[in-house]
């Protein structure tokens, strides 16, 4: 870790000034990932801007949806009794993950922004062109038992966001507000916020230097009403999915008449599937509907030589999603 | 005859009661003050800077920029470490320097051995600045192609024919296992594959070296071992023992990682000679992974040749695995299936591989918990090849005398182990065929294995000072890795000298204090608190000897022998009216206080004629074989669909001898239980072939198990005293908590699923995988 200046702030407007003044700065929410990070040298930035004492909080009804401050807790926003009524996928997805003490630092805006735990990302030692362009993946031939089988590059094959509440939010067509150093607000759903690796696997998504995660609105849908979200991992609680589902389903009278499919866990980026949608929307709410969208969602799945399991699991974390919220 | 009877419950003896931890409190408030937490005046940091390649020479190194930095003291490279009067390079191959595991010492030359390797040590006024300055010490390096492991293509895989050390890794033949092979009505052949373990105890690897003067240092180390760590120091300082003390009051969990003295704490120690001022070095998580060895990968196969009756005729046991480029060093996981079966054919081999890592070593039941694997998971095999229930198959396997050496056993209390485990577990309601027990989509295996491991040979010494105000010092350089030594010795010491446990205070981890083994192959409890007994028998003989010269004693010119102890009183055997109390006595005689020494050596039990230890050539008397023996029985539930594995039930019923706190030593087998549960399905330290360097190095890449994975678990004890083993009949328990839990684990996942899964952990990749047969 290097030494660092330490700045908390209390307003939007100063901490992106403070940013400007020093673009090499970097905001701090929870720090749950970022210190880890820092002590790793990973990452090294000479001042962290705290903004925890921002105005970004609160969970509240509007009329785009449930629009949720970016500064609320990750405990706060999963046990909320509007997130586990409306959406009780994203309520799952954030008590799924991590742990108790992180989940009550861990901020929903710095959640969004995690950053991959890839081992060759993780340890400097390692070429990785997602921390050091062009240095090469040695991931691709190399221990790759828990990396992406979707949206993958020669580049990088690392899930860009590894977590789960992201998988929740793309499954319902959140939309994230996002604040510029010049005080402009601009709305971004979250379906356009991550970017494939391609050849560029630094680019990990759209924010602009100094933008601002201010809040992630979710619309309200009967699907996400009846959804739910899968995490299948190597222990039963503190790791990441290597594989997870987050489904909602619209069924009346045995046929579904709206589907939302998100997987995390397989994709290099959070993956929507709008396949397994497309197979879902008008057919009847049986196992073997939702075997050909796990089929389908999994068609374009490119394993290397240690995660070809990771086919088959994600197939049948879907099914078994999707089997949970037609039988809710 | 030893009597035991102050340990009765009915007399008010505490030793064998759950009594709660005497160091609870200390803990829980952050008054117990762990290596790292010695606040000493002018106390200085070091951080280590490690190599990022496995292996290939360093070409330059730089610490001008490191040293630039405010507040740095001093950059240690190989260019500048202060030299040592002996270093463990020298002698590579034995036990180059006794109580150094690895006979390697970084920053020593320029080459580069592994990958994470110390390379630099930046000692500067705070903690931040050196961890800043780390960073900044620049080297270049010229790189070679490393060698990962014994299974790399460039891997060359050798027998170490008697050469390995510690363990001499020799093949061992009994009878004629190929001929009894090739005519036994049934044989199974199986592979188990394990990968790197490490052992992640919570306290890190932290030193703080303080040299009070220019010839004598004090070192505050997170060591399962003061003494040895004390030895080993003063050779490699060039310094008489004495001048070297260790201190170790409390540890945050070793499991055999902290046994032997590693490189950091030389670095800190040679570091703080050097900048004049004491240094604390506290390893990193990451750095957790590549200073205090692991538990090596490796592959063994069993070849089981049996009657039709399931009776064993052939045990063939192979194993393979990596090793570094110095030391031969690979757990003996043989050993094992040399006693825990009656077979009359036997053979046991290894081979190795020289790969770009560090040294392996000990962890919780070196060679007994991985061999357990190989045994009880085989023996499972083979019971189901038979149609025969595990247990059953067990039984008929029965060794009443050890099979390796036709000796009787010591105490061995396994045919009521397996009757209690079975009857608290249910397991005769258990249904042979596997893959077909259901609750829901899940499906339900129940597996067992059979636990054993030797009362390893030590030996220790306790001094023991009773105040004439009716307090108790007790003293011995023993260590509590946490797993309640405190407590158990004030308990022995409180009911040996008729004193409640608040006025026995028991002094433990220092290298001043009487010497006593390393916590470690199971032997702490067991020797310390013999050795503590003895000097409190001691302190009884010599109170004795006082009161029968004392004239005003009502004990005068009594028989020594006619003597005996109630509570804190001395008292005539052949007329209980004639007694006095200690404190009465000393009072009298102007004393303050008295003492007593005792030396406890395993083999040496309380039937003095008996001695039991096989290390005895020449001796006419009985040799027995010493274990402690148990059983596991496990409950799992599988998904099909999703692969994922979860214990739901668990029963553990062990032998360990005298149990002197039933709390803290269920403690220890629900420990060591979960300890394999954890091997068993999620714990493995990944590496790439390529960089031969750890890919998943901390405790989110490397996953041990956490309390949603554990249920609640049922433990046992067989009520027994070994008579043989020590003066207290205790036979330990630490390293038997794990063997043959892996096994249980992994039959269990068999029976729910019809499916061998050999390859360790059990992970859901594998469950699902078509690779499993």
């Amino acid at each position: 870790m290097n030494n660092f200046t330490y700045t908390p702030t209390n307003s939007a407007k100063e901490a992106i000034r403070l940013r400007r003044e020093t673009p090499a700065a970097t905001y701090v929410a929870g720090a749950t990932t970022l210190l880890d990070m820092m002590k790793v040298n990973l990452v090294e930035y000479p001042q962290l801007i705290d903004i925890n004492a921002l105005p970004l909080t609160g969970i509240e009804q509007t009329t785009d949806g449930l629009r949720i401050g970016a500064l609320e807790r990750m405990s706060d926003v999963g046990e909320h009794r509007l997130v586990v009524a409306q959406y009780p996928a994203v309520s799952e997805s954030l008590l799924l993950a991590a742990s108790a003490q992180l989940r009550n630092m861990a901020s929903i805006g710095g959640n969004l922004l995690q950053r991959t735990r890839c081992g060759y990302f993780r340890d400097a030692a390692f070429p990785c062109n997602k921390r050091v362009p062009g240095s090469g993946c040695p991931a691709q031939h190399g221990d790759n038992h828990g990396l992406a089988i979707l949206g993958t590059s020669e580049a990088c094959i690392a899930q860009t966001y590894p977590g789960d509440l992201s998988v929740a939010l793309l499954a319902f067509d959140a939309v994230l507000t996002l604040e510029n150093a010049k005080g402009k607000q601009r709305r971004v759903p979250i379906t356009s916020f991550y970017v494939l690796p391609g050849q560029t696997p630094h680019q990990e998504n759209i924010l602009e230097p100094g933008e601002l995660i201010v809040a992630v609105t979710i619309p309200a849908a009967e699907h996400a009403r009846r959804s739910t979200y899968l995490k299948v991992r190597e222990r039963t609680s503190y790791a990441y999915a290597l594989a997870s589902a987050a489904v909602g389903l619209d069924v009346q009278a045995g046929t579904i008449r709206s589907a939302r499919v998100a997987l995390g866990g397989v994709g290099t980026i959070p993956w929507r599937s709008p396949e397994a949608e497309k197979i879902l929307t008008g057919a009847p709410a049986t196992d073997e509907t939702f075997r050909a969208a796990a089929t389908a969602a999994l068609r374009g799945a490119q394993p290397r030589e240690h995660n070809g399991y990771k086919v088959q699991l994600a197939q049948n974390t879907l099914v078994r999603a999707l089997q949970k919220v037609a039988t809710t | 005859m030893t009597d035991f009877s102050a340990f009765e419950p009915s007399k008010g003896g505490v030793v064998g009661q759950p009594v709660n931890r005497v160091d609870g409190h200390a803990k829980v408030t952050g008054q117990a003050q762990y290596a790292a937490e010695y606040a000493l005046p002018n106390l200085t940091y070091a951080a280590l800077k490690t190599s990022s390649i496995a292996k290939g020479r360093i070409k330059s190194i730089d610490p001008a920029a490191a040293l630039r930095e405010p507040g740095v003291l001093a950059v240690f490279t190989h260019e500048n470490l202060p030299k040592m009067a002996q270093t463990p390079n020298t002698l590579a191959g034995k036990y180059a320097i006794y109580g150094m595991h690895m006979a390697f010492m970084p920053l020593t030359g320029n080459e580069i051995f592994y990958s994470a390797q110390p390379v630099a040590v930046v000692v500067a006024d705070t903690f931040e600045r050196a961890t800043q300055a780390a960073a900044l010490v620049q080297v270049t390096y010229e790189q070679a192609r490393p060698v990962a492991s014994y299974q790399s293509a460039n891997a060359e895989v050798f027998d170490p024919n008697g050469q390995g050390y510690v363990f001499d890794l020799k093949k061992v033949v009994r009878g004629n296992p190929q001929a009894s092979l090739a005519a036994s009505a049934v044989q199974v052949k199986a592979t188990y594959v394990h990968p790197i373990n490490h052992h992640n105890p919570m306290e890190p690897g932290a030193t703080i070296a303080h040299w009070e003067a220019p010839d004598r240092v004090t070192v505050y180390d997170s060591t399962q071992a003061v003494a040895m760590s004390q030895s080993s120091l003063a050779t490699i300082l060039g310094l008489p023992q004495e001048q070297v003390r260790v201190v170790t009051k409390f540890i945050g969990g070793g499991f055999g990682c902290k046994f032997n003295l590693w490189p950091h704490t030389v670095l800190a120690t040679l570091a703080a000679k050097a900048v004049g001022r004491p240094v604390k070095l506290v390893l990193t998580r990451q750095q957790m992974f590549t200073s205090l060895g692991h538990r090596e990968d490796q592959e063994q196969t069993i070849t089981l040749g049996a009657t039709k009756e399931g009776k064993l005729t052939t045990l063939i046991h192979e194993k393979t695995s990596t090793t570094s480029p110095w030391d031969i060093f690979a757990e003996p996981n043989g050993a094992i299936l040399n006693w825990l079966y009656a077979c009359p054919n036997y053979q046991s081999s290894h081979r190795v591989a020289r790969a770009n890592v560090m040294t392996s070593t000990y962890m919780r039941a070196p060679g007994e918990s991985p061999g357990s694997v190989a045994i009880e998971c085989g023996l499972d095999e083979l019971a189901a090849k038979l149609n025969l229930d595990p247990l059953e198959i067990r039984l008929r396997n029965y060794a009443n005398l050890d099979p390796g050496t036709g000796q009787p056993w010591s105490s061995k209390g396994l045919k009521e182990c397996y009757a209690r485990g079975a009857e608290l577990f249910g397991w005769g309601k258990r249904n042979l065929q596997p893959g077909v027990t259901r609750d829901g989509r899940l499906l339900v295996g129940w597996g067992m294995a059979t636990a054993s491991y030797p009362v390893r040979p030590a030996q220790g010494r306790a001094r023991v000072r009773l105040y004439a105000d009716g307090h108790a010092l007790v003293q011995t350089s023993a260590t509590d890795l946490g797993t309640g030594t405190y407590t158990v010795i004030t308990q022995v010491a409180a009911d040996a000298l008729g004193l409640p446990m608040a006025n026995v205070r028991f002094e433990l981890g220092d290298s001043t204090l009487p010497t006593a083994p390393a916590s470690g192959s199971s032997v702490a409890a067991a020797t310390v608190s013999s050795s503590v007994y003895l000097a409190i028998q001691d302190v009884w003989q010599r109170l004795t000897a006082l009161a029968v010269r004392d004239s005003q004693s009502p004990l005068f010119k009594a028989l020594p022998a006619d003597v005996v102890r109630e509570q804190d009183q001395l008292v005539l055997r052949t007329n209980p009216s004639k007694r006095e109390k200690f404190s009465a006595l000393l009072q009298r005689q102007g004393l303050a206080d008295i003492e007593g020494v005792g030396n406890s050596k395993s083999g040496e039990g309380y039937e003095a004629d008996q001695i039991a230890f096989d290390n005895k050539p020449g001796t006419k008397q009985t040799k027995r074989s010493m274990y402690s023996f148990g059983v596991h029985f496990c409950e799992v539930k599988v998904d099909p669909d999703l692969g994922t594995v979860h214990v739901t039930r668990w029963v553990s019923v062990m032998d360990g001898g005298r149990i002197l706190n039933t709390k803290t030593a269920r403690s220890q087998i629900i420990g060591g239980s979960i300890m394999g549960i954890g091997a068993a399905l999620m714990e493995g330290t990944n590496r790439d072939e390529q960089y031969a360097r750890y890919t998943n190095a901390d405790l989110a890449g490397y996953h041990v198990p956490i309390n949603a994975d554990i249920p609640d678990m049922q433990v046992e004890f067989i009520d027994g005293h070994d008579p043989y083993v020590n003066a207290m009949g205790v036979k330990g328990i630490g390293e038997v908590a794990m063997v043959g839990t892996v096994a249980a684990v992994a039959n269990a996942v068999y029976h729910a699923t019809g499916k061998r899964v050999r390859s360790f952990p059990i992970v859901p990749s594998k469950v699902l995988g078509s690779d499993a047969v």
